[in-house]
């Protein structure tokens, strides 16, 4: 037996381990250990997974040697392997950040079981995008999402609670639409396998099943992802959660949501049927664009610095789903960079705000005064990757922007490339306005001073790893591009499995439009 | 009329999940709004598990031996030919995925009433009116 045969089970099995691991210790910094090993652990192991599959492989293991139709399978293309890349080295540097950064926030006696619910969360996470088997997406989906309410609980402030629970409703609402989903998935083709449904649906004796299904994973993974009209979640639990825990789902969470659409609109469902039957490009397109436009609008008049950035969430998610909404390898390949660099850009700014609300005790904008005069590296943290947000060049905000709009002009779309710029002008806005408080005006203070020091060194290191990397994938945008652009090949391939139907028509139209 | 009588179980199923929402919507009080997400989730329970039911089928469990027919159409050479039971019986697989469901079901009602006990202790009510009034009051 091959170890490396064993990566993919490897990637679930290590954090799930170190789970009830962390339980055992009862003891926080110990516990904290264990999540940092388990996460450098998984980022090691998608790394070989990345490297593996960069040229087009297919990894399919067999869990517990069932054969794939009859048993769970994961399945590892350039995908998924690059966005499980993505959730560990998040977790990885994060963990290095809650060191201190949760030392804070969390209650001292509980933080053995703030890193227990840090590994479910990787764990439920990591399962989503390595499975090959709908309804194990879901039981990993639940896994995540329990964990995730209860990280969000554990916020410093009672509205966390509320937070936490209104996200339960909400979120349970979206997991069970995505049960509904694969019910009615099972009952049109009798399989759960991805790859098997893919190959089955165009066999599927009554189509009003199989659309009744697309519709309610639709709706359902909306939910979960954040996307435009279905949001509401998003800004209180961001909000309300511990910096750290924001840090962490900004950059994992709803990208692994989006990983899911691409997974079931692409090669589940089809191209033809998702964008060409459905004209899902006229519901989703209009949403993510009308996402990106008002929620950049809503950032700019929000007075908590956690709350604007939540907002701006909403919004870069709407340019991700715009991407994948022109269905043209350029749009794709858009997304799915978008992807991975909002994730470092996002996490980067939520731990700088961790940096200000671990001095300051909160992150209000308008008494932000005086910050780059006390935390200068802070201050310029928070501006190296306000700038990437904006889309700077040499950044990698740049390089997804750049790709977005120049996919956008391919398509003809002059409407929605101006609207990209417009929303970019609106972040520079928002973030603009939080850079020029911090810089030029003098603190709220009876004393007219701000009495704090730098954030400590355990968090600056790790945010500006972080930053140093997002600028590393600006000025050497290829290697992002080169891996975005395979896995954008890969998703336009369609089916997962060789078709069982002998003529391949309904695979080839969608390439090329 | 007869078509609507023999779809019945997927109009409970109907019934039940709109029940569900409506009170997840209508309701303020959050334990409610919990008992409003429980019947939602049973409503896609009794989906699955009616839509594993084969008709005229029994319950899938072994009765008496199981006949070494081999099928007679198709590739009957195959070495892999399946032995067919001569007994009609329901899909079991959708059964045993709403067992994992039903956990999973469970586990979110559980961390759900928690949330609710920790939020009566620190706002001292569970009517979501009051909640978001206090909440109004608090310095963000």
């Amino acid at each position: 037996m091959n170890f490396f045969d064993q990566v993919p089970a490897l990637q679930i099995a290590v954090p799930l381990i170190g789970a009830p691991v962390c339980v055992l210790l009862r003891n926080g910094r110990a516990a904290w250990a264990v999540t940092q090993f388990c996460s450098v652990i998984c980022t090691l192991l998608s790394c070989m997974l990345v490297a593996a599959t960069r040229d087009g492989t297919v990894i399919r293991y067999e869990l517990g040697s069932w054969s794939a139709p009859s048993g769970i399978e994961y399945y590892v293309d350039i995908v998924n392997a690059s966005v499980l890349l993505v959730v560990s080295f998040i977790s990885a540097i994060v963990c290095l950040y809650a060191y201190r950064g949760a030392e804070k926030e969390i209650q001292q006696d509980k933080h053995y079981l703030f890193y227990t619910g840090w590994l479910l969360c990787i764990t439920g996470l990591l399962g989503i995008v390595i499975t090959g088997d709908a309804f194990n997406a879901f039981v990993f989906l639940e896994i995540s999402s329990l964990a995730t309410y209860l990280l969000i609980s554990l916020g410093p402030d009672r509205n966390s609670l509320t937070a936490a629970f209104r996200y339960l409703i909400m979120g349970s609402i979206g997991a069970s639409f995505i049960l509904i989903g694969v019910g009615f998935l099972f009952a049109a083709t009798g399989s759960l396998n991805m790859a098997d449904i893919s190959a089955r649906i165009p066999i599927a004796d009554s189509p009003r099943t199989v659309l009744v299904a697309f519709s309610f994973l639709t709706v359902g993974l909306m939910i979960k992802a954040a996307i435009f009209p279905l949001h509401a979640w998003l800004a209180n639990a961001y909000h309300y959660a511990p910096v750290t825990v924001t840090a962490l789902l900004s950059g994992t969470a709803t990208k692994v949501s989006l990983y899911l659409l691409l997974r079931f609109f692409f090669n589940v469902f089809g191209i033809q049927f998702s964008f060409g039957q459905m004209l899902l490009n006229y519901v989703l397109l209009p949403a993510a664009i009308a996402g990106f436009v008002l929620m950049s609008v809503v950032a700019l008049y929000q007075s908590d610095l956690r709350r604007m950035l939540a907002y701006s969430s909403v919004a870069q998610i709407g340019y991700i789903v715009a991407g994948i909404c022109l269905v043209s390898p350029l749009g794709i390949s858009a997304g799915i960079v978008h992807i991975i660099n909002h994730a470092l850009i996002k996490s980067a700014l939520f731990m700088a705000t961790g940096c200000i609300v671990y001095r300051l005790g909160h992150a209000h904008i308008q008494s932000l005064g005086g910050m780059a005069k006390q935390m200068p590296i802070t201050t310029a943290a928070f501006i190296a990757s306000g700038l990437s947000l904006i889309g700077v060049p040499l950044t990698a905000g740049f390089i997804s922007k750049f790709n977005l709009i120049a996919a956008m002009l391919e398509q003809g779309w002059w409407i929605g490339a101006a609207l990209i710029l417009a929303s970019s002008l609106m972040a520079t806005l928002y973030i603009g306005r939080v850079v020029e408080i911090m810089i030029f005006r003098k603190p709220r203070t009876s004393t007219g001073t701000l009495e704090v020091n730098e954030a400590p060194m355990q968090m600056l290191i790790p945010l500006w790893l972080l930053i140093a990397l997002s600028i590393v994938f600006g000025i050497f945008g290829n290697e992002t591009l080169s891996i975005a652009s395979a896995g954008a090949e890969r998703l336009l391939t369609g089916p997962l499995a060789p078709a069982l139907v002998p003529e391949s028509a309904y695979l080839s139209t969608g390439a090329g439009q | 009329m007869l078509n609507f009588l023999a779809l019945y179980n997927y109009w409970v199923v109907i019934v039940l999940m709109m029940a569900g929402l409506y009170i997840m919507i209508a309701r303020h009080n959050l334990v409610k709004k919990l008992i409003g997400l429980s019947i939602f989730q049973t409503s896609i329970f009794y989906l699955y598990i009616s839509m594993g039911k084969v008709s005229g089928g029994t319950a899938p469990i072994l009765i008496g031996k199981i006949s070494h027919e081999k099928e007679k159409a198709g590739s009957a050479t195959s070495a892999a030919a399946e032995q067919i039971t001569t007994v009609v019986y329901s899909n079991p697989l959708p059964h045993v995925l709403i067992l994992t469901a039903i956990v999973v079901g469970v586990a979110t009602t559980a961390v759900g009433l928690a949330l609710i006990v920790r939020i009566n202790e620190e706002y001292g009510s569970i009517e979501e009116d009051d909640i978001r009034a206090m909440e109004q009051r608090d310095p963000v």
